[in-house]
């Protein structure tokens, strides 16, 4: 083997796991997130010589998002498109609703399909702060966009997964 | 600080991005109100939800292999094997001509495309600094209606001195001046009122030559305006609806040097 693929591979190859999850959770299915990063560590080797140093991850996961986002183009167009209505549940603060069930105590399938329901820019922002556990910082590097995006993303993100949550924990109990 | 100015840090308060400063004085706040303390306990309660479940989709064994096989087949050595052959003369005219025709189409494209796109990149960097002086509620560092004022704050804070004019008679009484960032430097933001709305006027040095006539654009529903003239560039930014920006930018021209 040459040493810019030996290099490459030290370099790239331990971000494997985020690639796919990020990958995953952005087409949702498992078979399509395989096939995309495979296609984006090829764009990634291609680019290397680009690739001035600095946060390895990051600019792995840009090329992984970017990837994914193409594909969605090509093949969920409407999923892309899809404007949802802000404010349809808002509910009031928890202080001010005792019925509200805790959302500590929401499972793992619940907490996985309230994810994948919400829309693929809030679904990528929490997965990128909460399962990745990045910085604002980064997450505006990879997701292309200002740190006080990022921050006013992930306050509408999370408001709307905790809204879905205790919707669907009620529907249960 | 009040809930009204608490809301929109407590996400970076809790996600600890806020600087020291910032986060004593929400979690001052936050001790004291239940409403903003019940918020916080809900962003808390999410993260155990997170961290308690399985929801991190490992890369299966496999996609290693997949991953590292299909970088070496790529990898410049194999490459090179594929390049003898009977067909050599063959697969270098083929180079050749694609490389013309990349040549061909970032010598015609891509000036165009960089360049909008850092003209975009400015766009939204304005548009965010106009939202975010009103929503820290720092709008001004220097609150005052007298340009007289307002001008020489300026002085030894940027290396520029933005002209400063008052239009209160026109309709858009002055309410001070800002220090701003944007495109990696400091700039002046002067802020100017009419009814409820705020403009952003940021200033900074461009060069003496650049003029460059009024162009309009909206972005995120925020009006701008743009132009450089005299060796300033001007960018007006705004909610208030384009008719009445575009008296203020022309009134406003018609006092500038």
């Amino acid at each position: 083997m040459d040493e810019a693929s030996a290099r490459f591979e030290q370099m790239f190859l331990p971000h494997l796991d985020a690639a796919h999850n990020l990958a995953r959770w952005l087409t949702r299915n498992g078979h399509d997130a395989e096939d995309l990063v495979q296609e984006a560590y090829l764009r990634a080797f291609r680019f290397f010589g680009g690739f001035k140093g600095g946060d390895s991850r990051s600019w792995l996961l840009t090329i992984v998002r970017n990837t994914c986002y193409t594909w969605l183009q090509q093949n969920r167009r409407q999923e892309l498109e899809t404007v949802f209505d802000e404010e349809v549940h808002t509910s009031g603060s928890a202080a001010f609703n005792p019925e509200k069930p805790l959302l500590a105590n929401a499972d793992s399938q619940m907490l996985q399909q309230a994810l994948e329901e919400l829309p693929v820019t809030f679904r990528e922002i929490l997965v990128l702060r909460e399962l990745e556990g990045l910085s604002y910082k980064e997450i505006a590097d990879i997701a292309d966009m200002p740190i006080g995006t990022v921050m006013s993303s992930l306050a509408r993100a999370r408001k709307r997964l905790r809204q879905s949550l205790v919707r669907s924990m009620k529907a249960e109990a | 600080m009040s809930c009204k100015e608490t809301q929109p840090f407590l996400e970076g308060y809790f996600d600890g991005e806020l600087d020291l400063v910032k986060s004593l004085e929400v979690e001052t706040h936050v001790q004291d109100c239940p409403a903003c303390a019940a918020a916080y306990r809900e962003l808390r309660e999410l993260r155990t939800a997170f961290t308690s479940s399985s929801l991190y989709f490992k890369a299966p064994g496999k996609l290693q292999h997949r991953v590292r096989s299909a970088i070496r087949d790529e990898a410049p050595s194999s490459r090179g094997a594929w390049l003898s052959g009977w067909w050599l003369p063959l697969r270098w005219a083929g180079m050749a001509a694609s490389l013309a025709l990349v040549v061909l189409v970032t010598w015609n494209i891509a000036p165009r495309i960089s360049s909008r796109s850092a003209d975009e990149t400015l766009v939204r960097e304005i548009v965010d600094s106009h939202v975010r002086s009103m929503m820290l509620n720092h709008l001004t560092d220097v609150p005052s209606s007298d340009h007289h004022t307002v001008k020489p704050w300026f002085n030894g804070k940027v290396d520029f001195s933005p002209p400063v004019v008052d239009l209160t008679a026109q309709g858009f009484p002055l309410t001070g001046g800002r220090l701003d960032y944007l495109e990696g430097k400091s700039v002046a933001a002067l802020v100017y009122q009419r009814r409820q709305h705020r403009i952003n006027l940021f200033i900074w040095p461009s060069p003496e030559t650049a003029n460059a006539n009024e162009s309009k654009r909206s972005e995120k529903g925020y009006h701008l305006v743009h132009w450089a003239k005299s060796g300033m560039t001007y960018w007006a930014v705004s909610d208030l609806n384009p008719q009445d920006l575009g008296e203020f930018t022309a009134t406003l021209r018609q006092q500038l040097p």
